[in-house]
């Protein structure tokens, strides 16, 4: 079982946060293969995490664990620009010939045989 | 009649970069954004910093530095040369970057609807945490090249500068322009910032470049206007030369010599003390024996010295001055005189005009020849240097100092060149060597042009050089056409004549 840890970078409660984290839990828990961590951050209320992780853009996942580190930003609306901008592994890959396969996707091809 | 009642004036923030306060009649509008737009290379990113490390090291005001281009790691680099500490700043907790920059090969992936409210939190956050009054976001253009939803950008950035005035922090953002002179800068940037304008450029002209600041508004109070040279240089960075003369200067009525007896006779009694003096002549006429016999009186009535040289070397200056029975060495050992020989083609003509400015600041003198400034015409354009001319005589009056320029006629005979005249109106009196050809020989002629203040000679006189220096001699009463090179022998019964027709007649 893997385990991701992610953080979700927020100004607030607004609509856009709360659909992003919204999105985020829907994304791990229907396509995610292994526990999940989802730490919410009020940058309004810890100002200098922003400056430590050089965020401008909100709201912002921030995938930690496992490495390496990725980001992707915006309501997370996009299932599958968020799975491949965080570099996580679905459950079920899509069944071939109905999609071309992304170029990048050999290494996580590797790793999913190894289920 | 207006009626109006006048809202409170907007304060000015005095910046500490040299010379921009005195074009800005006091420092940037306190409180407000001003954006800084310029070309690439113009000079931004440095003003940028020197806001700030002027801040601190100046008004003891501490600065957060946002930048979108340059790392924090390679800005605190190239500001050491500036001799601007950065990192010690840090460590006092004066300075504070805002890091917008992202490193190579890291790529964001953007899903969705976003906003860049991230960075007014850093921003703020860095301004309370140094408690600073002066921000610097450098660059606009690379932050709009970076999102490409560039409403959002405007929207942010504006959100951005509406709450550092909210706190009253003062703002310098920069931004790129493709050209020199055409739209204020890309993105649009000027319709949030659009208060306080202020231009950098690096204009060619001929083979020379030279850099100039404009400022081109400031919303509701008042600046100078027009482009200002403006020379960035090691240890200090940007160094504005004002072109406008500040005119609360006090004339004194005090009369100095020139170092020469016969020529403050031609002079009325010597000149006045804080003004300036040029003499124009052909080479060989005996300028730089002018501008020798200048500071060596000086210097002989217990006065501070400084001679600028841009075209002899210190050995063939001494050499030559020994020859007129002046020992010039003998003054520097006694530290009444300072002599600085420097080549025109070392620098551009602004960088000369810091140097010597620095050399004056330093040294402290109570009189200044510079010989001669036709030799800067090899580095720069006929208006650089009259720019030169002009900022060079506001400053040393300011100081209340004495100064005597020289410049070189292009012909040997006859008048002064269009170049040379555009420093005319500059000066206050103006001394004419010229030679004479006359019955087969050649021979000098001096005459004082213009005197403010007073009465003076109008006479051409003879003089010679030998080796006690110049003396003056005779006028040439025969001859007229000397100044415009075609000397013509009169009459004397003519010369008669004409000053019965301007006498006073007396009714029989």
């Amino acid at each position: 079982m893997r385990k991701y840890k992610l953080k979700l970078y927020v100004t607030g409660k607004t609509l856009k946060s709360e659909r992003a984290l919204a999105n985020l839990m829907r994304i791990c828990d229907e396509d995610l293969d292994g526990t999940y961590e989802i730490v919410t951050i009020d940058l309004l209320e810890h100002p200098e995490l922003a400056e430590d992780e050089k965020i401008i853009a909100l709201p912002v996942v921030i995938k930690e664990l496992p490495r390496p580190i990725r980001r992707v930003i915006g309501d997370l609306s996009d299932t599958e620009s968020v799975l491949l901008g965080l570099d996580l592994e679905a459950i079920d890959p899509e069944p071939p010939g109905e999609d071309l396969e992304p170029v990048d996707s050999e290494p996580a091809g590797e790793e999913r045989s190894q289920k | 009649m207006n009626t109006e009642k006048r809202p409170a004036g907007i304060e000015k923030l005095p910046t500490g970069i040299p010379g921009f306060d005195h074009i800005a009649f006091g420092g940037l509008p306190k409180g407000r954004t001003t954006l800084v737009s310029g070309t690439a290379g113009s000079g931004k990113t440095v003003l940028a910093c020197q806001f700030l490390a002027e801040g601190i090291t100046g008004s003891n005001q501490n600065g957060v530095m946002v930048t979108f281009e340059e790392s924090p790691a390679d800005i605190r680099t190239n500001m050491l040369g500036f001799g601007w500490d950065i990192q010690k700043w840090e460590d006092e907790g004066k300075w504070a970057f805002v890091d917008g920059t992202r490193e190579l090969g890291e790529e964001e992936i953007l899903t969705g609807e976003y906003d860049l409210g991230a960075l007014l939190v850093r921003v703020e956050h860095a301004v309370r945490k140094v408690n600073a009054s002066r921000v610097s976001a450098d660059s606009l253009g690379a932050f709009f090249s970076e999102y490409t939803d560039s409403t959002i950008v405007r929207g942010e950035l504006h959100r951005v500068a509406s709450v550092l005035k909210a706190i009253g922090v003062t703002v310098v953002m920069t931004a790129e322009r493709s050209q020199e002179y055409g739209e204020i800068a890309r993105y649009g940037v000027e319709e949030f910032v659009a208060d306080n304008v202020i231009i950098l450029r690096n204009v060619q002209e001929g083979a020379k470049r030279r850099r100039t600041m404009e400022i081109l508004k400031f919303r509701g109070t008042p600046h100078d206007k027009g482009e200002h040279p403006f020379s960035i240089v090691s240890n200090g960075g940007i160094v504005i030369l004002p072109r406008s003369t500040p005119l609360e200067q006090s004339a004194s009525n005090v009369r100095v010599t020139l170092g020469n007896q016969q020529l403050d006779e031609m002079c009325g009694g010597g000149i006045f003390r804080g003004s300036v003096v040029l003499v124009s002549g052909a080479t060989g006429t005996g300028k730089t024996l002018a501008a020798i016999e200048f500071v060596a009186g000086g210097v002989a009535n217990g006065e501070r010295s400084i001679l600028f040289d841009f075209e002899e070397s210190r050995e063939q200056l001494f050499r030559n001055a020994i020859g007129w029975n002046i020992d010039l060495p003998q003054m520097e050992r006694a530290g009444k005189l300072l002599v600085v020989c420097a080549s025109p083609e070392a620098a551009g003509v602004e960088d000369h005009l810091v140097e010597t400015r620095r050399k004056i600041e330093d040294f402290k003198p109570d009189r200044v020849a510079v010989d001669c400034l036709s030799a800067l015409e090899r580095v720069a354009t006929e208006k650089g240097v009259r720019e030169f001319a002009i900022a060079m005589t506001a400053f040393i009056k300011q100081l209340q100092i004495t100064g005597l320029f020289t410049t070189t006629t292009a012909k040997l005979f006859g008048g002064a060149s269009t170049a040379e005249a555009n420093i005319f109106t500059v000066t206050d009196a103006i001394i004419l060597l010229r030679y004479v050809e006359m019955l087969g020989a050649i021979r000098r002629g001096v005459t004082v042009m213009k005197m403010r203040g007073s009465a003076h000679d109008r006479e051409i006189r003879e003089f010679t050089i030998d080796d006690r220096g110049m003396h003056i001699g005779k006028p040439f009463r025969e001859v007229s056409g000397i100044l415009t090179g075609n000397p013509v022998r009169v009459a004397a019964s003519e010369i008669d004549r004409v000053e019965e027709m301007f006498k006073d007649k007396h009714p029989a």
